[in-house]
């Protein structure tokens, strides 16, 4: 546990005094909601289409921090500082993890706004979604880690990992879409399904969270 | 002149204490290359051992080996009586490892990134020692600087410092006077020097005083087997020279 906050400290504090990842993000998810505002030439969006926009735009923007997320251990020698320490390499599998998901909550505190500005005509429904984007970005913090450290070690990771990455998220968009649509019909919220695809969300996140507590170790090996 | 691998056994040497490093037919591959070829040698605790050899030989690849970041390829290593690659957990933590990379966080401070370290160490009261260790490497101004403005002689003190945080038992340091003036050598000689139940092994390309600071040296060749593997005394500094540039 000592190790987890002493990782998460330093890389929150890297990100603080760079700001090479939420910015960017941010600056992503502004730009591609303007696209898709002129791209539809809608002013308002519902159900499904309102979903399918705010997750993707999600997703890519997750991709940039993904990218980055393990470049200081690979960089700068972070990797063997961990294995010198005498503490379990899943520390900073889980360390990982927690900064995503950080990342993540960050961007959606202002992603979301915007995107309720720029196409929602109301916002009943983001109390509930809530829930949805934290199973979401859950998903994609642990699979973005895993996913991250395989190809962290390739010349051609910004290639890598989203052809590893995108594949294995497919599961977790169709769930977050399927519980976020009757979020966000015309009409106001309701709740069909939603339970549902909550629970496979969870499952997911659970399985390859689980999945990267087991295989961690190895990864970090040469 | 002589050729093959010269084993000069000092007796009694090896006998007495527990062996700190144990290498028998130690190979390690790069792919289908190579770089380590048959290495056997034995250091007992508190010995000082100096790994030379021309580029490419395999120096640092035997010294990450035995900081139990890389995997033998084949072959039996052992060190601080741990089995490795099965018993690397037991020995994180006990191993000080100088590489050429310096293994800081180029955006933190030095203090803050030997406290990183201190706490993934596990050390109590890492402020007394942070202190002291900047203190003896002459960066007790610097401490606050981020890694990133250090220069190279100063970034390896800083790595030095970090190496020696947890006060570890087993010292492997590849070149720890690159970079370094005169006067920084001289402060980092005093803080990687023997000491009471240290054990280290150095690779250096300074043979007058690798040969003369060791107990035992390991000569590599450029293919990466061993062209000597004995007592220091047993290696004279024209021979050393000879294998290091290719004659021998």
């Amino acid at each position: 546990m000592n190790a987890f906050r002493t990782i998460l400290g330093k890389d929150l504090r890297t990100e603080l005094r760079t700001l090479e990842s939420i910015p960017a993000m941010a600056l992503f998810a502004a730009t591609t909601f303007v696209l898709f505002r002129f791209g539809l030439d809608r002013t308002s969006l519902e159900g499904s289409l309102a979903a399918g926009v705010l997750l993707a735009t999600v997703l890519f923007a997750a991709i940039l921090a993904i990218n980055r997320v393990f470049v200081s251990e690979r960089e700068q020698g972070g990797f063997d500082v961990v294995r010198l320490a005498p503490v379990d390499g899943t520390a900073l599998f889980a360390a990982k993890v927690c900064v995503l998901a950080i990342y993540l909550v960050v961007l959606e505190l202002i992603a979301v706004p915007l995107f309720a500005l720029l196409f929602l005509d109301s916002a009943a429904g983001l109390a509930p979604l809530a829930l949805v984007l934290a199973m979401v970005d859950l998903g994609l913090a642990t699979i973005g880690a895993l996913v991250s450290s395989i190809a962290i070690n390739s010349r051609a990771r910004d290639l890598i990992a989203p052809l590893l990455l995108l594949p294995l998220l497919v599961p977790v968009m169709i769930a977050a879409a399927g519980a976020a649509e009757p979020l966000l019909a015309a009409g106001g919220p309701s709740y069909d399904g939603f339970g549902k695809w909550i629970a496979v969300l969870a499952l997911y996140d659970v399985v390859f969270g689980l999945v990267g507590y087991a295989v961690y170790d190895f990864l970090l090996e040469d | 002149m002589q050729t093959g691998v010269q084993t000069r056994a000092d007796p009694g040497a090896a006998a007495a204490e527990a062996a700190a490093v144990a290498l028998r037919g130690l190979r390690r591959d790069y792919g289908e290359r190579p770089v380590l070829r048959d290495v056997t040698l034995e250091l007992a605790a508190g010995e000082t051992l100096s790994v030379i050899g021309p580029n490419g030989a395999g120096k640092s690849t035997l010294l990450r080996i035995l900081a139990t970041l890389l995997r033998p390829t084949a072959g039996r290593v052992a060190v601080l009586g741990a089995e490795l690659p099965r018993g690397a957990w037991r020995v994180r933590g006990r191993i000080g490892y100088l590489a050429h990379q310096p293994l800081l966080y180029r955006e933190l401070s030095v203090t803050e990134n030997l406290e990183f370290n201190a706490r993934l160490h596990g050390i109590d009261d890492p402020g007394r020692r942070i202190e002291e260790l900047l203190g003896a490497a002459g960066l007790a101004r610097r401490g606050g600087d981020a890694v990133r403005n250090l220069s190279a002689g100063m970034l390896q003190r800083a790595a030095i410092c970090r190496a020696l945080l947890a006060r570890p038992d087993l010292l492997l340091l590849d070149e720890p006077r690159a970079h370094l003036d005169v006067g920084a050598a001289r402060i980092v000689e005093e803080l990687l020097g023997p000491a009471p139940g240290r054990t280290r092994v150095i690779v250096t390309h300074e043979i007058e005083s690798g040969i003369g600071d060791a107990d035992r040296v390991v000569a590599l060749r450029a293919d990466g087997s061993v062209a000597y593997a004995g007592a220091a005394a047993g290696l004279a500094p024209a021979e050393a020279r000879a294998i290091v540039e290719g004659r021998q």
